[in-house]
């Protein structure tokens, strides 16, 4: 085997684990060993689980040796997002608030990926409460993009995105308020998958905008992120949201077919925001489609413009509602200081918070306050049902939608973290898919000048992740991949 | 000259429990302005006749039988908190402490 472990993929692994020709534990070895020459480096990891994680695969194998069978993710090496409740480690959602925090519980999403077998490495970075995209504002350190050191992961999921690009973990989880897994995937050259609002159980994910939040896997190719659809989907009886819908194989999906699949290209994400590079790459997976026998044509989102503007008012919004949780009472940071309960509440929240935090709790507190209610709030909600139709009335003429992920490839440390508009602005491709609750599917497609990953994004209808998985791994099958960055 | 007051980073400030020191509240007159203001956009269009996106998925209420299940022990409920005697959360005293 001349490939090491650490760069195959998870249908690899799976199979190669289940055949005996390789064990967990070696498998789950060689990550803990890939982690330690290269994660000095990225920066992904902020807790690496090395004895629980061989256990773990221990467990796989002796699974195996007494002739059970084995789950579709078994061996699989696997990250998991600072913000996901799991009995293992901390919970820190990267906040000095939580810097202590152990869940006494392990998160649905977690609970399903054991159940299938998967071996947890540890924890990821990301920006501090998923608030971010850069994973500059995480409280804990600063992760690094695996194909440029001197630039952001993108974020939240940074740490995902970045463990994922630098073969330190064969899937990560994520979540995904405003483009927060599939900015970092595209930024890093992986793939990442947010499946439309209700598909994935959020029981266990710490809230940040309750009616966006969304938990999906970042993966090296798009049939592991067919399979991690697999294991993550369902109803869950402990979160109320979650759809109660079969859910079919997604691998079954991956038949390389797309002949008389419509594509719709929205002509409001192809102005002159987009990089031309970026376009060219975008418009050649496009040509690729076509020349496999799918149909292009324009459609129109006409209310694109106001997305990011209704965003971080619904976003801001809840997040200002869920965040007033960290009181200091049963969990998280206390301040030593205070000597009555408000004291406790203020000196608490001002001081474990980190700016960012501070920044969306004020907004948020600010569009929801009385006499803003109607003219933000409820506006914003309006304008979202807007948002909403524009995607129903472009499905009509088209099965997916195509757009690029990001406007231009990863930016460096600090160029943005001086303009929050300007940081916010760099969601404006991905955050449209959250309002509208529809799945969106960050693939890359080449390199651009100066080495760093281009991605697209497919958008599908209201739980149709199988058609967006169909036309993206077509794609894949169709073009060489981008490789690995060098790390250096 | 900014949407956003320093009285009113002050006023929202104390409704989110938060304590400024004076630069963040400049920062924050600054930055809150300028978001503010992009997001008023929203006001070029009419709305009149649309209905709210109250929430993501079209669904009402979701019921299910109220039986009790086994959750936290006491002990695992209690291990994060940062003051506790073994049953109850403790916290500082209620009533606030007379300023002077």
């Amino acid at each position: 085997m001349s490939t090491p472990w650490h760069a195959q993929t998870a249908h690899e692994i799976r199979e190669a684990v289940a055949s005996g020709a390789v064990s967990a534990v070696e498998v789950t070895q060689d990550h803990l060993d890939r982690i330690a020459a290269v994660d000095a480096k990225v920066d992904a990891y902020t807790q690496v689980w090395n004895e629980a994680a061989l256990a773990q695969a221990a467990g796989v194998d002796a699974k195996r040796a007494r002739g059970e069978a084995l789950g579709p993710l078994a061996g699989v090496p696997v990250s998991l997002k600072e913000l996901l409740n799991t009995r293992t480690g901390k919970t820190t959602c990267s906040s000095k608030i939580l810097a202590n925090f152990e869940s006494p519980y392990d998160a649905t999403v977690v609970k399903k990926m054991a159940a299938a077998d998967a071996v947890f490495l540890g924890k990821v970075n990301m920006d501090e409460f998923a608030m971010g995209s850069s994973t500059e504002n995480s409280a804990i350190k600063k992760t690094r993009n695996p194909w440029d050191l001197a630039r952001v992961p993108g974020g939240s999921s940074g740490g995902s995105a970045a463990s994922v690009a630098a073969d330190t973990a064969v899937i990560s989880l994520g979540s995904d308020t405003g483009g927060s897994i599939r900015q970092p995937a595209a930024l890093c050259g992986c793939v990442g998958l947010k499946p439309t609002y209700g598909r994935v159980s959020r029981f266990g994910l710490t809230a940040f905008a309750s009616s966006l939040d969304q938990i999906g896997p970042l993966t090296k190719d798009v049939r592991d992120a067919a399979i991690a659809l697999n294991v993550l989907c369902g109803k869950d009886a402990h979160d109320a949201t979650s759809v109660d819908l079969p859910v079919p194989d997604f691998t079954q999906a991956l038949t390389g077919d797309v002949k008389g699949l419509r594509i719709g290209l929205p002509k409001e994400y192809f102005t002159d925001a987009l990089s031309p590079a970026m376009r060219e790459k975008v418009m050649g997976v496009v040509e690729t489609l076509k020349g496999l026998g799918a149909s292009v044509t324009e459609v129109s989102l006409p209310h694109t413009d106001y997305a990011v503007a209704v965003y971080y008012i619904i976003c801001t919004a809840e997040a200002s509602a869920n965040l007033a949780r960290f009181d200091g009472v049963r969990y998280g940071f206390r301040h030593p200081d205070a000597r009555d309960a408000k004291e406790l509440y203020i000196l608490s929240k001002s001081e474990g918070f980190g700016p960012e935090v501070q920044r969306r709790i004020m907004l948020g507190t600010y569009v929801l306050s009385s006499g803003y209610y109607d003219a933000y709030y409820l506006k914003a909600q309006k304008v979202r049902a807007l948002i909403k139709q524009d995607f129903d009335n472009a499905f009509q003429q088209c099965d997916v939608i195509i757009t690029p992920t990001t406007p231009a490839p990863a930016f460096k440390f600090g160029e943005k973290t001086a303009d929050p508009l300007e940081m916010y602005l760099s969601d404006i491709y991905t955050i449209s898919v959250n309002l509208a609750a529809l799945p969106g599917l960050s693939v890359p497609c080449g390199l651009l000048d100066g080495g760093l990953p281009a991605s697209f994004q497919v958008i599908g209808k209201p739980f149709d992740e199988a058609t967006v998985l169909r036309a993206a791994h077509a794609y894949e099958q169709a073009v060489p991949g981008i490789g690995k960055p060098a790390i250096a | 000259m900014s949407k956003i007051t320093r009285a009113d980073v002050e006023y929202v400030a104390g409704l989110a429990q938060l304590r400024l020191d004076d630069a963040a509240k400049d920062c924050l007159v600054h930055e809150m302005g300028e978001i503010i203001g992009y997001m008023d956009q929203l006001n070029a269009l009419n709305t009149d006749s649309v209905e709210p996106m109250m929430y993501a998925l079209d669904m009402s209420n979701v019921f299910r039988q109220d039986v009790v299940e086994p959750w936290l022990t006491r002990e695992e409920g209690l291990k994060n908190a940062p003051s506790h005697d073994g049953e109850y959360f403790i916290v500082p005293r209620i009533l606030e402490v007379d300023e002077e």
